[in-house]
């Protein structure tokens, strides 16, 4: 049998010395800081600082910086989490449910699991109308769906989403 | 505040990459790089932009697996839910916390190297947490955000 490349799935684990731990953590503390102000708090030059995130970002460890949106800052009170078990009788069920999703402008985040659930999709709405009508008319409708169950989100308590490095 | 259409272009920008400078976001749009910083400043005064998520790629640095969990409380009352968030919100490996209201009282992402490091959370941290019940786990396979409505 003739093995591609990407048949093989490799993971290359990359070994932080303290210095790149000590510029990460602080960066992901505090993601505001310029490059200027991380290196002074991490006791480096700023010149030394800069090669070592960019060799980070050469080696693939350190992918960017991502907008952090407050959505009911913009009028989006609610938010939900759609919990949904596929038909998986079904070949292209996740396939198709999936591309289907990506289409509703509400649905903010979109992740698969091994487990009891398959799917779990986050839909923002601006109050409980709007989100019943998203819910009716955009997700009730979406392909292969065979058991779907909601929770609602009441408060973020913890949300940095930090990597303990 | 109601952003205006630059404004929702500029957070488009912003959540593909916040970390280009604001003259090249501004290039972008159209604009001179103090107006796009006057709009950032502006969006991040409204609360609409928060502080930008440094994005490391957990598996390069060893962390390979993640986990969601759905924690039921066995005893409820405003003491243990503060004694709950107060415990789980310092456990390292756990990135978020979001209390919710259905089947679960509270939704987890744990963070581990891999199942057998989980199993040590999970034993360890998680089961002993004040007031803790039921514990429901989904691995995560894949995951992607989306831009939203903007």
């Amino acid at each position: 049998m003739r093995l591609s490349c990407s048949d093989l799935v490799i993971y290359v684990i990359f070994m932080l010395d303290d210095t790149d731990r000590r510029l990460l953590r602080l960066w992901q503390d505090t993601p505001d800081l310029s490059v200027a102000d991380l290196a002074a708090a991490a006791g480096l030059t700023a010149g030394r600082a800069g090669r070592r995130l960019d060799r980070l970002r050469e080696a693939g460890v350190l992918l960017g910086q991502q907008a952090v949106i407050h959505w009911p800052a913009l009028g989006y009170a609610v938010q939900v989490s759609l919990r949904v078990s596929l038909d998986k009788t079904a070949a292209r069920a996740f396939d198709d449910f999936i591309a289907a999703a990506r289409a509703v402008p509400e649905v903010i985040e979109i992740q698969t699991f091994l487990g009891r659930v398959d799917v779990r999709l986050c839909v923002i709405a601006r109050d409980l109308v709007h989100y019943q009508s998203i819910y009716r008319a955009h997700i009730l409708t979406l392909p292969h769906i065979a058991d779907i169950e909601s929770l609602m989100t009441i408060a973020a308590v913890k949300s940095e989403e930090a990597l303990p490095i | 505040m109601t952003p205006d259409d630059t404004d929702r272009a500029l957070l488009r920008l912003m959540q593909h990459d916040a970390g280009q400078p604001a003259s090249q976001l501004g290039r972008k749009l159209g604009l001179s790089q103090p107006a796009t910083w006057r709009r950032i400043k502006a969006l991040r005064a409204a609360g609409v932009l928060g502080a930008p998520r440094l994005v490391l790629d957990a598996a390069s640095l060893g962390f390979g697996v993640t986990v969601f969990l759905g924690v039921k409380l066995a005893t409820k009352g405003r003491v243990s839910l503060e004694d709950f968030e107060r415990t789980v919100t310092a456990i390292p490996e756990v990135q978020t916390v979001e209390h919710v209201l259905g089947l679960y009282d509270y939704r987890l992402r744990v963070v581990a190297r891999d199942l057998a490091d989980f199993e040590r959370v999970l034993r360890r941290r998680v089961m002993t947490l004040p007031g803790v019940g039921d514990v429901e786990a989904n691995v995560l396979l894949s995951e992607e955000r989306r831009p939203g409505p903007l």
